[in-house]
Formats: C-alpha cells, structure tokens, sequence
C-alpha cells in the first residue's frame, strides 16, 4: 500500500521555556513546545490528525484498518483505537489496533501496512513530557500525525527504498508507570545512534539509485536530539534540502513527529523531488521517496496546513496551568461533586452520538435532532429518521456561558447552544478558549476531547465546540 | 377534550411555611413536622383529621413514608411527587384533584428540601447513569443564558441588563427584609449587589437564589366546606402545567429570551381562572426569581409587561412592593430561598397571607382579590411551569 492523503494535529497551546525559567530559575532554554489542553490526549489528538487526513483521501478510499500508535495510551488493556474508529464513525468490519510500548513503532507499523494489500489509516499521537526542569519537558511536544494508506494508483509518493538497522543499546529508557522518560549520558547515545545513521541511510540511498545531492527534502526525526542534529550534518544533504525543524516551535512530538514533518514537506514538495526521512530509534529506518503528481491535488484539500498547524493562531499557556494541566501539581479542586463516570451501557446505546456526533434527521419534516431522537420535535413522526454525521459541519454560537461554578478540570467552564450550519442545535462546551474568545455569533467547529477523567479511572470522551481562528469561516 | 379547570371547586383552608434557612440543626423530618403542624394549627385542624397526602421533594427521600414515618401517620394514603424546582406546586395541583375529584374531604399537600446536608454550596445531585454527554453546567450558568439572548435580541446595552438583574436582586432583598421567615433579611444595595463576584455569565452572587432548607404545607377542601374550617379560605381558580417537548435545546428557532412553556400554562391558568389582564387583574405574584434574568423574562411570559419591555418595566419599579403589580413581595426565591421541594407551597403561602391581609411590613395595600404563583422547574428550552390563581372570594 502507498501514502495516498496525510494530517497532521497540532494542539492550540503553547509553553514557552521562558515562562518555565520563570518559575524554576535556571532551567529551559529559548523554544516553545505545544501543549495537549487539559481535555486533549494521544487518542483525541489522534482523533483530529486522521480528521484532517480523511479530507485529503481519494474518493475510492475506504479504510480497512486503523491503527494507532502512542507512547502515552489513555488506557493500556483497552483498545484505545476503538474510540478513534467510533470517532471517525467507520464501520464495525474495519479493524482497530493499537500499537506503542516504544517510540519506534510507528516505522515498524508503516512498514508492515505499506508491504500488506490492506487499505489503512495510521495514527501516531504522542503526548511528551517530563520531570519539572527537564529537557524532555521544556523540548517535548504533544501531537499527532495520520497517513492514509490505499492504492499505488493513488500515491503521493512512491518509497523507492527503505533500510531498518536495530542495535540494542541503552538510550533512554521508562518503567511502565513511571511519569517520566530516563536517559543514559547524551554523548552515549549520541555515539550509538551515529553509526546506525549512517548505515541506513547510505542503504537507502543506494539502493534508490540516489545520491546525495539528489535529497530535495531530508527529515531526521528522534528523540536523541543532539544525535538528529549530528546526523543532519553528517548526511552532506544541502542545507537548503533539510527539513525545516519544528521542534523550537512546537517541541518534539515523539511518534508523531515523522508523520508531521513529511506532512510538512508534502505540503510544500513539487513532483519528482525526492524525499528522504531518517528516523533514529533504537537503530535507524530511512526511507526514500519520490514525491507524485498526485501531490497537488491532495493538497489541494487539506484543511490546514501544517505552518499553519504550527505558526497559526495559539495560545500562551502558564507554567502552573501546565503543571495543572499534566497532574503534576496538586490544586484545590473545585469545590463541587467530582462529575459521575460515564455508564457502560448508555455509553454503548449512544456511541453513534457519544463518539460519532451523529445525529437524526427526520425523514418526513426533515427536522434535525441532536442527539438522535426516535420522535420529530416538528411533526411527530415516530421512528422515521435519517441518521448524520455533523462532527464535520461547523456551527455559531447562539448563547453562551462562562460557568464559574461548575466541576471543571480547568475552569472556569465555557458552554454555549450551537446551531449546525445544517440544521439543528446541542448544548456544548467550548475548548481552547477563554472568556474572551466566545459571543452571539461566533463560528466554531467541532473537535472531539476528553471532558474529563472520572474517580474510576474512566475517561469521558465527547466532542466540543472550538472557535474558528481562520479567515474563513 | 380541553383543560376545563376547577376554578372555586377547591379552597385552602390552611397553611404553614418554616423559615427558610441554612437549618443545620433541623432534618428533613424536623422540617415538615414544623410545616404541617403550623398548617394544621393555622385552622385548628386536627391532623387525624386529614384524609390523603401528598409530599413534594426532588432530593430530601423517596416514597410516601418520607412523610408518613415521622408524622407517625397510621395507613393514610401518601403521594411523593417530583416535578424539578416545580415539586411543591406538583404536590399542591394533585392535592386539589384529590378534592375536586370527591375522591377525599380533606386533603394536605406538604414540600420540604434539605439542601445544605450536601457539602458544597450550590446545588449539587446525582444524575441517573448516563453516557457523559449531557453539558455538566450549572443552574446558574444554564439560566445565563438568557441574558446575553434578550440584550442581543432587544438591544439592550449590557451593562443596562446587569442595572435591570441589579434592580430585580434589589426589590426582593428589600422585600425579604421584611420578611421574618426569609433567609436573608437585610437589605442589600445596589452597589453590592452589581460589584459581587461572578458566578455565571453576567450573573454575580447576588442574581442568585439562596439555596437553602425548609418545609411548607397546605390544607384543601372542596370549596363548599371551606367556611368549616376558616373564614378567610383561598379558592383555587386556576392550575396549569406545562411540561415541554425540550424543543428549545433541540431547535435554532428558540432564542432564548421566553420560556414557551410558561406562555401556555400562563394562557391555560388564565382561561381558567377567567383573567384577561393579568397585570391589572392580580393583587400580586410569587414568580420562579430562581436567576434575575429569569424574572425578567418571566414578566413578559406572564403578560405583565410587552415583549421587549419588561427590562424598562423593572427599572421603572412596576414590580416594586408599591408598584402597580408586586412581584415577589415575600423575597421570592431570591432573599426567601429555594428549597426546592417546599417553594411551590411557599409562593402559595405568601397568597395566603398577603390576601388575608396577614402579611405584616410588606402587606399591600390594595382592592385586588386575586393573586399568581408561577414555579418553573428545569432550563430554558427543556423545562416543566406551572401557573396557579387563587383568589379570596369565590366568583
């Protein structure tokens, strides 16, 4: 199978090093990292990613498998690609899998759909941190990246060569359960990812038939970063054919940052360049590509760009809401009942509206109802519905709130009623916003996130509302 | 088919009402013991005497023996109801079919709410299991929504709007403060009232209702045997509820600024009652201040002032307790406090003193025999109201 459409998610929030250095001093350099919001995870961020991906997918595509790869799962045992499958509302017959464990598994996984004859949709979010202080935090990123796997007929690029080198080694390390990453003296690691480089990437080439000033676009993505930078310099790649690095403006998002960077490079590449990515996990995978025709017209579809994704509209986030954020500071809760876990049942009986947005639209009056009702508000006609998917449809804000009182992760809590552009309108919260950002009027879109985390350890997952910040809306 | 009412078919005979509070050393069963037995004693009523029950309570117990078991009544019948902020009103409306019906003599419709038992100030109750997609807001951000709605629509600038909420706060802290059973009995100025922390949306503290604890019952009998009993009784003329298809949080058609559901059982009420102006018509009215933007809202819907009109109506004191239709002279839920099992009966008890001339510093003074209260229960767009006109003379 070939790359026939790519996403990419970036989330709204940024943190500065400086507002880290704020608070504990001497710590941080100069970059700014992105910030999953209180209400964001790997499986909603994947969420988005593979929702920007769909919008570029050639009209014959039709997913037979999904699968999502993370470092840092919302749940382990349970499946999380389940509910990225119900929130993309695909059908029971495509298979859902997870993926993670190590930051390198998401090579292993494009490798494995690209040599199989199965249509697929690949995720790869990963939300990245670390101990206060530490590079992993101020250098870390959150986010996601999705390929659509399908036809050779309708490839973006065609891979001319790949190479996969492994070598055990000890790199950077985790504990299942641990909060943070630990990692073996730099200059170590530096030295072994060196020579696996090398060889994997002079493979590829060969074995393209390539040389190195044939490189139109290099992306060395990994979690070493002073090995990713020594390796760039290494590869004798012209300077102006490396890969913009993003990572001193969204930090490094892990599994997702491969995906986002050629995301990046496609955005912009012209038919016939070649593309090389280099990949230095616990060995090294280099792949060489050359970019199609089919490039502009995919393009030509995404909803955003991933300059975009990275130098759009954002959010400045403190260092104590971000601490907040990730659970490492303990605040007073809000002085209200901790909300109610989600019920099994119900949430079973209404996943079409829980994690599809689905609503119904009458058959008879053509009435819209959120969520789907068995009888029309309008003509009282019984079980005659339609059902539709609105999670794609954007809406504006009829009234809105600023709750100070309810039970919030991050409050206080902005809630509004939204009419559908087609139709129909739902109570809902509003992400990525502050009091500011919301009136009688403005245009949002739909986005899905986790509302919060009950006593039981069950993630309540739903959509929200979230202004549009682009030109057109 | 048709809502043909029992307009003078029904007459109180009897009320009690507690003072509503923060009661820390009263239960649940403390208060509707202090409720009936002040009913009762109001008529010299004897409480053996009472032929069928009726208890009015969203979170305070369930079942007939929540009422039953501390008044130690032996084998009567007792009907717990629930109807959301419009419990108590629930209770009363099927106490008086009770009667209408000829089914009993003598019937009494109780409401208590022990709010303050929960550990948190504002409300706060357990949902049914569900799948986690309902908005978690609070009621006072859910009736916030109202405010920003009738600003846009009658282009009210919006630091007017917050002058309208701070007027309505205003007028039932001054009315509570003269009013010994009300939780807040002081007068609170405008000032304060404007400058107090937010809540929700524009709403600060003080748009607030007091979330509080109480009990209130009244005794019914058919009209007929009212004099028995005393000869101040109050007749029933109008009872109407309107329980909404929830078309408002369903449809962009609903804006915001009305409450379909009161306009009907407010129309339904007055048909039956016989009442076509009711502003010029009605001594007074206990109407669901539960939020100021509510009150504001609910003045339209009640046909005291024209759509678009009430905030002007508000700031010119029409409401006042000497304008020309008192609105909540006992405070309403706002200084009175809303318990929510119990406020119902407590709009009607405020009918009761204030038409039998009973109601001390706040009396109005007026030739008007007929007198509204209105109890709303759930959220604009998806909510239950009930309108009820009782009169001091039968027509």
């Amino acid at each position: 199978m070939s790359l026939v459409g790519y996403g990419a998610y970036v989330p709204y929030w940024r943190l500065t090093d400086t507002s880290i250095r704020a608070v504990l001093g001497s710590s941080g350099g100069k970059g700014t990292r992105a910030v999953a919001a209180f209400d964001e995870d790997a499986t909603t961020m994947g969420v988005e990613a593979a929702r920007e991906a769909l919008a570029t997918a050639p009209e014959n595509f039709v997913p037979e498998a999904l699968y999502f790869v993370t470092t840092s799962p919302a749940y382990i045992d349970k499946t999380n690609a389940t509910a990225i499958h119900a929130a993309l509302g695909l059908p029971q017959h495509v298979a859902a899998y997870d993926f993670g464990g190590a930051s390198r598994s998401f090579c292993g996984v494009v490798d494995l759909v690209r040599a199989s004859n199965q249509t697929a949709i690949v995720i790869a979010s990963d939300m990245r941190t670390g101990l206060p202080g530490s590079a992993d935090e101020a250098t870390g990123g959150d986010g996601a990246s999705c390929f659509l796997m399908g036809s050779p007929d309708d490839s973006v690029v065609e891979v001319v060569a790949s190479t996969s080198v492994t070598d055990e080694f000890l790199d950077r390390w985790r504990v299942p359960g641990d909060d943070a990453s630990a990692v073996w003296e730099d200059r170590f690691g530096e030295s072994a990812y060196k020579p696996l480089g090398r060889a994997a990437f002079t493979d590829a080439l060969k074995k393209a038939g390539v040389g190195v000033d044939d490189v139109d676009h290099l992306a060395v993505t990994g979690l070493h970063s002073r090995a990713v930078r020594a390796f760039k310099t290494w590869s004798g790649v012209r300077p102006e054919s490396q890969a913009e690095d993003l990572t001193s403006r969204i930090g490094n998002s892990g599994t997702a940052a491969q995906g986002i960077s050629l995301a990046h490079i496609l955005d912009s590449a012209e038919p016939g360049e070649i593309i090389v990515t280099v990949a230095l996990a616990d060995g090294a995978d280099a792949t060489v590509m050359r970019v199609t025709e089919r490039v502009a017209s995919v393009r030509a579809r995404r909803p955003r760009t991933v300059s975009r994704l990275v130098d759009g509209p954002h959010g400045q986030l403190s260092y104590g809401s971000f601490l907040t954020w990730r659970g490492r500071l303990n605040r007073e809760p809000p002085r209200r009942p901790k909300p109610a876990s989600p019920a099994a049942g119900p949430a079973l009986r209404r996943k079409e509206w829980k994690y599809g947005l689905a609503a119904s639209r009458c058959a008879n009056c053509g009435t819209r109802h959120l969520p789907a009702a068995r009888i029309c508000i309008q003509c009282h006609a019984s079980d005659h519905m339609l059902v539709e998917r609105v999670a794609d449809e954007r809406a504006t804000v009829a009234t809105y709130t600023v709750d100070r009182l309810a039970y919030s992760p991050s409050p206080p809590l902005i809630a509004a009623m939204i009419d559908y552009d087609g139709g129909g309108r739902a109570g809902t919260e509003i992400a990525d916003a502050g009091p500011d950002d919301i009136a009688i009027g403005t245009r949002v879109e739909m986005t899905f996130r986790r509302l919060y985390t009950a006593e039981n350890g069950v993630h309540n997952y739903f959509w929200k509302a979230r202004p549009i910040r682009e030109a057109n809306k | 088919m048709g809502s043909t009412g029992i307009c003078d078919r029904v007459a109180i005979v009897g009320m009690g009402c507690t003072p509503f509070g923060e009661h820390w050393n009263k239960s649940a069963d403390d208060l509707l013991i202090d409720s009936v037995t002040e009913a009762c004693s109001s008529s010299g009523i004897d409480l053996k005497d009472v032929d069928a029950f009726w208890l009015g309570t969203m979170l305070s117990g369930f079942g007939g023996t929540t009422l039953s078991v501390p008044l130690k009544l032996p084998y009567k019948p007792v009907t717990r109801v629930e109807n959301f902020c419009a419990t108590g009103s629930e209770s009363f409306r099927n106490a008086c079919y009770a009667v209408a019906s000829g089914a009993y003599d003598l019937v009494m419709a109780t409401g208590v709410e022990k709010l303050k038992d929960s550990g948190y100030s504002g409300l706060a109750y357990a949902n049914r299991p569900d799948d986690g997609t309902e908005e978690a807001i609070s009621a006072p951000a859910v009736f916030s929504y109202l405010e920003p709605a009738y600003a846009e629509k009658y282009a009210v600038p919006r630091d007017v709007m917050k002058e309208v909420m701070t007027h309505i706060a205003w007028k039932n802290h001054q009315n509570g403060a003269r009013n010994p059973r009300a939780q807040f009995q002081s007068d609170v100025s405008k000032q304060t009232i404007c400058t107090a922390p937010l809540v929700a949306g524009s709403l600060g503290i003080f748009d607030c209702s007091g979330v509080s604890d109480g009990g209130a019952a009244a005794i019914l009998c058919r009209a007929e045997d009212a004099r028995k009993y005393t000869d101040r009784p109050l007749y029933v003329k109008g009872l109407a509820l309107a329980a909404g298809s929830g078309v408002g949080v369903l449809s962009p058609s609903y804006d915001y600024t009305t409450f379909d559901e009161v306009t009907k059982s407010a129309a339904d009420a007055y048909r039956q009652a016989g009442i076509r102006d009711p502003r010029s018509e009605l001594a007074m009215a206990e109407v669901h201040d539960c939020f100021t933007p509510t009150e504001v809202v609910l003045m339209e819907d009640l046909g005291f002032a024209p759509r678009g009109e009430a905030w002007k109506e508000v700031l010119a004191g029409t409401f006042d307790l000497d304008g020309q239709l008192p609105v909540n002279p006992d405070g309403g839920l706002k200084s009175f406090g809303h318990p929510i099992g119990a406020s119902g009966l407590r709009m009607l008890f405020e009918c009761w003193l204030q038409l039998r001339g009973e109601a001390g510093a706040r009396q109005i003074d007026t030739g008007r025999t007929r007198a509204l209260t209105h109890n709303l229960g759930g959220r604009p767009g998806r909510c239950v109201s009930f309108v009820s006109v009782v009169g001091s003379r039968p027509d």
